[in-house]
């Protein structure tokens, strides 16, 4: 089958550490994959080529100020509209480590777990959270420490099956894994 | 303890007593792919290692959000998708056949079915009582492989519209009203489940646009009855064959039950950039349009096109507002020709473009400029949607926009019937 010459590689997540730290850039309530990235850049699924786009039409400076390992926060329905999966990609590959919300719409919810994209619902967290704070995220138990205020949240944490999917680098090298696993055996 | 739609239709195709909150895995009927979503689909399902597809005569590659190509990039995108179809069996819906929601209402969706497809506007086929929905494109890629995936089984609103509706107001005007009423985020996860004497009454075309729209609420699924309605949409088809009603049960348990009265309801706009951010047609006359687009998964089928082509008969365009018209599929654009719809249009002086997404995503065909206000009736009125985050979105019926078209401002299509 031939591949596009400009777009012949796969995409995969690489594994994930589950204790996450960074700063943050707030928004508020449905940010939408449109503006996390644009229609107009979906003719490449490559994270490199998508990453200097994330949020340009939302926030224009995002890109000057995000620093590897920094999270976004925000309130409600985020990442509602399309399906593309290109949004939890956007997000990952801008350097974005993990993304803490009020509510998820739900397509983007499932995407980011099958993307390897940590994502937690906690409105406190929230609530107790401005724009440049630094904040610590431990995905086994679910803990966001507001490292600037000496704030703690609780959020409710992954089942272990995400976690490992989360640490495999989402849904596909996940099942190849397990079908791996299963021709071992057999 | 009795079923919702969406209960009966997943314990059918999990085989087990599938009841709200519950986690099944499902038979799926159909998957399909577009072209913004599927080269990325194809290429998770090759790196999941699964090499095959389930059911190659029930999955389908559409080529219509960019149809035909504006670039180069994505011209190499439909041959990586051409040449999937071609090694797996998979069926090619090629640019210019029309939109994929379209083209499975027409073809393929029955009720009954679960459906997934890597588009969110998927839940279109609730319209015909099938379970569909949109996913992410490794979600996709896998139910593709395997026939089958996981589904939360969702609880689901009772959305009960009573009344006839007023001259001048659609199906569009009650979707626009119920999203703002509950908002963006209103029934997230939920199953929307429509009935009610102005919902047994609706046509097929209203009830498409409906379903479609229920995503604009973050719900899974917005599911209509099988019936006559239903039965009939399918004959015209010559697929009625094995037709089976299907009907929530009585005492089905709904999570909320919201009624709306179909008479009070009045031509409605979505203004810029969110779905639930509504007013009422008349409050917003006056503001100056610079493109009007008719068209898409929620304003291009027949119907559509009758009303539009009805206001606009005899008339023209405003002389500064440009009239874009893409018909959903190839078989409407047939149907508007042989209505003597096109002719209409082309001498109100509209652009007329090939059926598929067209304007809608903001790829070609229609980017409107800095500043610039579009009224559409798309499903979708996001910043940037259309290509232009300097843009303004209006999303509205296709009489609204009609009747805009000719003032070249915002108008009430009571105004001119």
């Amino acid at each position: 089958m031939p591949k596009p010459s400009y777009n012949g590689t796969t995409y995969r997540m690489e594994a994930k550490a589950l204790i996450l730290k960074g700063y943050v850039h707030k928004y508020g309530a449905n940010v939408d994959t449109d503006v996390i990235i644009p229609a107009r850049y979906l003719y490449t699924s490559e994270p490199a080529e998508l990453a200097p786009h994330c949020m340009e039409d939302i926030d224009p400076s995002f890109q000057l100020r995000v620093k590897p390992g920094d999270i976004i926060v925000a309130t409600t329905n985020f990442g509602c509209g399309s399906s593309r999966e290109h949004a939890p990609i956007a997000i990952k590959a801008v350097g974005i480590s993990c993304v803490i919300a009020q509510s998820f719409a739900r397509i983007f919810y499932r995407n980011s777990m099958n993307m390897g994209l940590p994502i937690l619902e906690s409105d406190e967290a929230v609530a107790g959270t401005e724009k440049g704070d630094e904040l610590e995220v431990d995905l086994t138990t679910g803990q966001i420490k507001n490292l600037t205020r000496g704030l703690t949240f609780q959020a409710k944490p992954y089942p272990p099956f995400v976690l490992e999917l989360i640490e495999a680098g989402g849904l596909v090298e996940y099942t190849k894994r397990r079908l791996q696993a299963q021709k071992a055996k057999s | 303890m009795g079923k919702t739609l969406a209960e009966k239709i997943l314990s059918q195709k999990s085989g087990t007593d599938a009841r709200a909150g519950q986690m099944v895995i499902a038979s799926v009927d159909l998957v399909y792919v577009q072209d913004t979503t599927g080269p990325l689909t194809i290429r998770q399902w090759e790196a999941s290692g699964l090499e095959r597809v389930a059911d190659p005569s029930r999955t389908i590659v559409f080529i219509d959000h960019a149809a035909p190509s504006p670039r180069r990039e994505l011209s190499n995108d439909h041959i990586f998708m051409r040449a999937f179809a071609q090694k797996t069996g998979a069926i090619l819906s090629e640019a210019g056949e029309g939109i994929s929601h379209q083209i499975v209402a027409e073809t393929y969706a029955k009720p009954g079915d679960v459906i997934v497809g890597a588009d969110s506007h998927t839940c279109t086929g609730g319209a015909l009582g099938a379970f569909a929905t949109g996913m992410g494109s490794s979600d996709v890629a896998i139910a593709t492989a395997l026939g089958k995936t996981w589904f939360r089984v969702p609880e689901t609103y009772k959305v009960v519209v009573n009344g006839h509706f007023s001259k001048g107001v659609y199906p569009k005007d009650l979707i626009l009203h119920l999203i703002g009423a509950i908002g963006a985020d209103g029934a997230t996860y939920k199953a929307l489940e429509f009935s009610g004497d102005a919902i047994a009454q609706m046509e097929m075309e209203g009830r498409l646009t409906i379903a479609n729209m229920a995503v604009e609420a973050g719900a899974k699924v917005g599911l209509f009855p099988a019936d006559d309605i239903a039965r009939r949409y399918l004959e015209a088809q010559g697929r009625s064959h094995g037709f089976q009603p299907l009907q929530p049960d009585d005492d089905a348990l709904y999570e909320r039950v919201i009624e709306i009265d179909a008479s009070t309801l009045e031509p409605t706009i979505a203004k810029p950039h969110t779905v639930d951010n509504i007013a009422a047609t008349r409050e917003l006359k006056g503001t100056k349009i610079d493109q009007v687009f008719i068209g898409t998964c929620t304003g291009g089928r027949i119907e559509d096109l009758a009303v539009a082509a009805a206001i606009l008969h005899g008339r023209r365009r405003h002389p500064s507002t440009r009239l874009l018209v893409a018909p959903a599929s190839k078989s409407v654009l047939m149907e508007a020709l042989m209505a003597g719809y096109i002719e209409t249009f082309v001498e109100a002086g509209a652009i007329i473009l090939p059926p598929g997404c067209a304007a809608c995503i903001g790829v070609h065909q229609g980017i409107p400029g800095d500043g610039e206000a579009c009224l559409s009736t798309a499903n979708r009125n996001f910043q940037g949607r259309m290509g232009n985050p300097q843009a303004f979105i209006y999303l509205a019926s296709p009489a609204t926009a009609a009747a805009s078209a000719i003032i070249g401002e915002i108008a009430d299509p009571r105004d001119m019937l």
